[in-house]
């Protein structure tokens, strides 16, 4: 038979499937026997559309499982499965036939074990703090008395009463509750969104901006805490510009967002005394503020008081003051009548004195002392002037003996020789540029004689004239008679003596002028 | 001593000019007719300071969100 085409051949029983068929076949087969799986795996890449479904691969160094979480199951889900997570997945395999694929339907998927988690967590934590959301510069002082307090956390529970009890001890306050849900996928983006929310909102507004915000939540397994952990809510609270304190689990439970928060409360309670001062404390600060202001007035103006009495006691009498320069005026006036007297008894002695030596004898002999003085430097006077004119002129006569004609006279020489030379030069040169000149005019001259007729003359030829100038052809000999004839050694008149045989000598050239 | 008008001051402001003010006072280096502006400016701290914190009342009230996740109002809370 052919092998071209399928031919049943007798005996050949095996039955025909279409492809539907076996495809079919093969998933019940799948399904019954991989009806309920543990699968442990590292996530490959998942993608998240906007069905709500999440796709991931699961895979191992060799293999890779196609896996597929539906909407329901994925909303469910404390931990997202992420990229590079060790997971232990739960749920059927089925297959899709359309593809000739096989797939596990995602019932439930996990963090294999702790270890993995906090590996991712440390990841992120790293991430984050590489980019400096830890960095204690960052962190915000907190109000001291916030106005309005922001707390994003469940509005039910014993969080939010444990919060306002010890706000209400402390000092009551305006609270503002943002609802949010506080495990669960709804967790991580409903906390990010009401810090940005509360952010948001406009100072002065409808709703009142908190000075401070509370993100809040009661102990619970790491799982259930497991939105605080998300980076979502982190960056959300790194970037709120409201001082804000966390309070997330117990004291021991550390989640991401503690370490953005401006400060973190080990409890919820905690955080309210970290957002609110004691009323009553201050209270009684302010009292005791005023008490000792007014008790520093009152000191100020009982020791001004008393430094005035102090120093006015210390003050001596105004009569006592006068006792000394009255006792002094007393002294001066007593001592000043005998004080005149005497002055004038002085006075007079000294002229008495002065005037006893004035007498003529004196002054006269004082005159004749100057008298003699004038006459000697009168005699000084001639002999030194005449003394002084005999040095002026011996000086003129040195500089007079210094002066001669022979140094003017020299250069006079040398002056006149140079212009001799001068001279001697010129003529030369014109006498060589006329000679020059003359051998320039003789040489044309010689040209000229080479080049004009005359020497032509020499060689035997002769000029035929006419009544109009030079005869050059026979033509113009019968229109014009010719008159001389030029040689070398003169001019050959022909008018008067060739009369005769004019008309056939008219025509005759020079040459011929010789045979007659 | 700051030209602020104490009406315009936080609790916080006005308690550490307070503090300020009775600590200059007390210093007692401070002119008579100084010390005694001193005081009236200090009283008037004061009293900033006990009106706020008499002003001390608790409201609480919760936000509601409309249905994209946006505040929309205030819901009073009561009973907790």
């Amino acid at each position: 038979m052919s092998d071209l085409i399928d031919d049943p051949v007798p005996g050949q029983n095996e039955p025909e499937y279409s492809v539907t068929e076996i495809s079919n076949a093969i998933k019940r087969v799948i399904e019954g026997e991989f009806g309920h799986v543990r699968i442990r795996g590292e996530v490959g890449r998942v993608s998240r559309p906007r069905s709500g479904h999440v796709y991931l691969d699961l895979k191992d160094e060799k293999s890779v499982l196609n896996g597929v979480i539906w909407k329901g199951v994925a909303s469910r889900l404390a931990v997202q499965p992420e990229e590079g997570m060790e997971v232990v997945a739960t749920g059927r395999m089925t297959t899709f036939g359309g593809q000739s694929r096989y797939q596990i339907v995602i019932e439930d998927i996990k963090p294999a074990g702790m270890g993995a988690l906090m590996a991712m967590l440390e990841k992120r934590k790293q991430q984050l703090a590489a980019e400096g959301l830890f960095a204690p510069e960052r962190k915000k002082k907190l109000p001291y008395l916030p106005e309005v307090i922001g707390v994003i956390t469940s509005p039910s529970g014993a969080v939010i009463r444990d919060i306002l009890h010890r706000l209400r001890d402390r000092f009551p306050r305006k609270v503002l509750i943002w609802p949010v849900a506080v495990q669960g996928e709804r967790c991580a983006p409903e906390v990010a969104r009401a810090i940005a929310g509360f952010n948001a909102l406009e100072p002065g507004g409808r709703i009142p901006r908190p000075d401070l915000l509370i993100v809040a939540r009661g102990g619970g397994s790491i799982e259930d805490l497991w939105g605080f952990n998300e980076e979502i809510v982190a960056r959300a609270a790194a970037a709120s510009d409201i001082p804000l304190i966390s309070a997330v689990g117990h004291e021991t439970d550390t989640t991401l967002i503690d370490y953005v928060a401006d400060k973190r409360a080990p409890t919820p309670t905690a955080a309210a005394e970290l957002a609110v001062p004691v009323r009553l404390e201050l209270l009684t600060w302010v009292e005791g503020q005023g008490g000792r202001m007014t008790h520093a007035l009152g000191q100020g103006i009982a020791a001004r008081g008393q430094r005035l009495r102090d120093l006015s006691r210390a003050l001596p009498r105004a009569e006592t003051l006068l006792d000394g320069p009255r006792q002094r005026l007393d002294r001066a006036s007593d001592r000043l009548p005998a004080a005149l007297t005497t002055g004038v008894q002085r006075r007079k002695v000294r002229l008495s004195e002065v005037s006893g030596s004035l007498r003529p004898s004196v002054l006269s002999r004082q005159l004749a002392q100057d008298r003699h003085r004038l006459d000697v430097a009168l005699q000084r006077l001639a002999t030194g002037l005449s003394q002084a004119i005999e040095r002026k002129r011996e000086a003129l006569g040195r500089r007079a003996d210094r002066l001669s004609p022979a140094p003017i006279l020299r250069e006079i020489n040398q002056k006149s020789e140079r212009l001799q030379g001068l001279a001697r030069r010129l003529s030369d040169a014109a006498r060589r540029q006329s000679d020059e000149r003359r051998q320039r005019v003789e040489a044309l001259d010689r040209l000229r004689e080479t080049l004009g007729y005359k020497a032509t003359l020499q060689r035997g030829y002769a000029v035929v004239r006419g009544d109009d100038g030079v005869l050059t052809t026979k033509a113009a000999a019968e229109q014009s008679p010719p008159r001389e004839i030029e040689f070398a050694d003169g001019r050959l008149k022909l008018g008067a003596v060739s009369k005769v045989r004019r008309a056939g000598k008219s025509e005759e050239p020079p040459e011929q002028g010789t045979l007659f | 001593m700051s030209d602020r008008p104490v009406s315009e001051m936080s609790f916080e402001e006005a308690m550490a000019e307070l503090e300020q003010v009775v600590g200059q006072l007390e210093r007692g280096d401070v002119a008579l007719d100084e010390s005694i502006k001193l005081y009236e400016r200090g009283a008037e701290l004061k009293k900033r300071c006990e009106a706020k914190l008499k002003e001390a009342e608790e409201k609480v009230a919760a936000i509601t969100l409309d249905g994209e996740g946006n505040p929309a109002g205030l819901k009073p809370v009561e009973g907790l």
